[in-house]
């Protein structure tokens, strides 16, 4: 298969090698995520006209699932400012090279062997998700939530070594590594056997001194045994400490990492199907016509609230792994494979690939509709992110209008379609022949309840 | 001389021609009208009651061609109404009624929202308009159907 390796263009190398271009963005981006914060303290509690509910659940949300990930993965990861005040108080520099191997704000535990893989992840997204109708919405709520994101990540970075919150705790950062296996873009190394000969590696452990002085990786990963996207933040710090210009940014084939069977574990799985689960609930819940479901997950804490947390929790976590544990079984029954515990989990797992590009099309799809009804708020919310009158930049007095409002719905047809060829192709190509159709089945029927509610 | 073709193997070819055909049948699928019976065009009119954040009724029901009326009742605070498609809307005060009237000559499923910022679920004050046969709902599980048919075709063995 072929790739074209970035870095071999000199531009592209020196940009990212250099540490100040994406040190700016992050920086800009933190600018952004605290102005966010305060307009949701000390701004207007209208959502629709405050920055923070615009720029981050609308804004970004919708660079974040129609552009970032399906074409970057984890380069949204990259420039990232919620880990920047963590980083700087654990390694006392920003932009390095470091200047000791052992700053002494930070404790630089390992992350405990129990809590690796994305559970942690999952479970964060989950109750994220519950109250969403509310974090959406509310400015206040939505300052705190992002404000929770800034301390946990600062505190994780003090106890934890690397980046434990990006890697075990974010709840965007899973959805993202999963879907990052779908991108055209992955770093890998160059020639494995350069890595396997370096006794220093720099790239993991970091490098004090010299042209290649740097941070080991801060998402512990090694990149010469990198084979999914998923763990790497493509950060670019190991093509800063690589004395052997052994780093690759490959363009490549999008979906490329579904073809590993390597790695693949039950908390993958289950985040397929959480966000599999939460854009179904999210399209019924936002975008559907039931009145009495919206106010339902508004109320956090009343009976309807509890009604519509157990709904939203009995589906990610009962019916939706329910129905696919059985299409999984049903096709290691189709394919003569044995039945028996530990084949029926290696089956869920490996099956659960094709929920990737499901899924990703699903909350493309919503997406689509969500920001196009939406995205005339943002030149209000920038002229006047607090919602005090302001109008800095002239656009305070753009009037509300749905983009695009008869285009959407072909486009979302076309998109879930496209995502389940692909996932179809997933599930063969996991499972071979006639074993892949119940989990086929399952994915369509996944497909026409979006459509349902999508387009219905 | 060997032609491209001719070193292409006879499954990788009957495989080629499937999706071809498969595209095909999605793209005729995509385009062509459906052969559904159409009611004669008649006058439907609504009252809506719209209060935070929910319409009731939240779904309507017309055929294509109807002439269509919605008066819209704001019962709390200022509510409205923007059609999605057909780019129509209308706003009414609390308490009163505002009507909204037009020739309902597109078939298919589209929302309406409220317009006017009227509270913390604003962005989701929605209902629907149902006009005639939703065709694009059906011809989306169609192409969904054909797309998992593709998926499965093209790594046959």
């Amino acid at each position: 298969m072929t790739k074209l390796d970035l870095l071999r263009f000199p531009l592209i190398k020196t940009l990212l090698r250099s540490r100040w271009p994406q040190f700016l963005v992050r920086l800009l981006a933190l600018a952004g995520f605290v102005l966010a914060v305060l307009a949701g303290l000390l701004g207007t509690p209208v959502g629709s006209r405050s920055f923070a509910i615009v720029f981050v659940w609308i804004l970004c949300w919708a660079l974040l699932m129609l552009a970032a990930v399906p074409l970057f993965g984890r380069g949204w990861c990259s420039v990232c400012p919620i880990p920047m005040p963590g980083e700087w108080a654990q390694q006392g520099a920003l932009l390095g090279p470091l200047q000791t191997m052992t700053a002494r704000w930070r404790l630089g535990r390992p992350w405990p062997r129990r809590l690796r893989g994305i559970w942690m992840q999952n479970a964060a997204f989950v109750l994220v998700a519950l109250f969403s109708a509310r974090v959406l919405t509310t400015p206040l709520v939505s300052a705190l939530v992002l404000g929770a994101f800034l301390l946990v990540a600062l505190v994780t970075s003090l106890i934890f070594e690397r980046r434990a919150f990006c890697r075990y705790l974010c709840p965007v950062g899973g959805f993202i590594g999963l879907y990052s296996q779908l991108a055209p873009l992955e770093l890998r190394v160059r020639n494995t056997a350069v890595c396997a000969s370096h006794r220093e590696k720099t790239c993991y452990n970091g490098s004090l001194e010299g042209p290649y002085a740097g941070y080991g990786c801060p998402w512990g990963a090694f990149p010469g045994g990198l084979v999914r996207n998923t763990s790497c933040g493509l950060c670019m710090e190991c093509l800063r400490t690589c004395p052997h210009d052994n780093i690759a940014l490959n363009l490549r084939l999008p979906g490329a990492d579904l073809e590993q069977r390597r790695g693949r574990g039950l908390d993958e799985a289950y985040k397929g199907l959480i966000m599999l689960g939460s854009a179904l609930a999210y399209s019924a819940v936002m975008l559907g016509p039931w009145g009495a479901l919206k106010a339902a997950a508004f109320a956090v804490g009343s009976l309807p609230w509890l009604g519509y947390a157990l709904g939203f929790l009995t589906l990610v976590l009962g019916v939706l792994p329910g129905l696919f544990l059985l299409a999984a079984a049903a096709g290691q029954r189709l394919a003569g494979r044995p039945l028996d515990r530990r084949s029926l989990k290696q089956a869920f797992a490996q099956n659960a690939v094709a929920l990737v590009p499901l899924g990703l099309a699903a909350w493309a799809a919503f997406s689509l509709a969500f920001a196009a009804s939406s995205l005339t708020y943002i030149p209000v919310a920038l002229s006047d992110p607090f919602g005090w009158g302001w109008d800095l930049f002239g656009g305070a007095g753009v009037g509300w209008t749905p983009l695009m409002s008869g285009a959407v719905p072909p486009l979302q047809v076309i998109v879930l379609a496209g995502g389940i060829l692909w996932a179809a192709r997933s599930a063969v190509d996991v499972q071979g022949g006639r074993a892949a159709l119940p989990v086929i089945g399952f994915c369509l029927l996944a497909g026409a309840g979006l459509l349902w509610l999508l387009v219905g | 001389m060997n032609l491209p073709l001719q070193s292409v193997s006879p499954e990788r070819r009957r495989k080629f021609a499937g999706l071809v055909v498969l595209a095909i049948v999605a793209l005729a699928v995509l385009a062509l009208p459906l052969p559904l019976p159409s009611a004669p065009p008649a006058d439907r009119h609504f009252h809506l009651q719209a209060s935070s954040f929910a319409y009731q009724p939240a779904v309507l029901h017309v055929n294509r061609g109807d002439r269509v009326t919605i008066e819209i009742e704001a019962q709390d605070v200022v509510h409205g109404l923007y059609l999605d498609g057909y780019d129509l809307q209308v706003t009414a005060e609390p308490g009163r009624t505002a009507a909204l009237s037009f020739t309902a000559d597109r078939s298919g499923s589209f929302r309406f929202r409220c317009p006017v910022t009227c509270g913390p679920l604003h962005p989701f004050m929605i209902g629907q308009l149902k006009v005639g046969p939703n065709t694009l709902l059906w011809k989306g599980l169609a192409l969904a159907a054909l797309a998992a048919l593709a998926g499965v075709w093209s790594l046959r063995r």
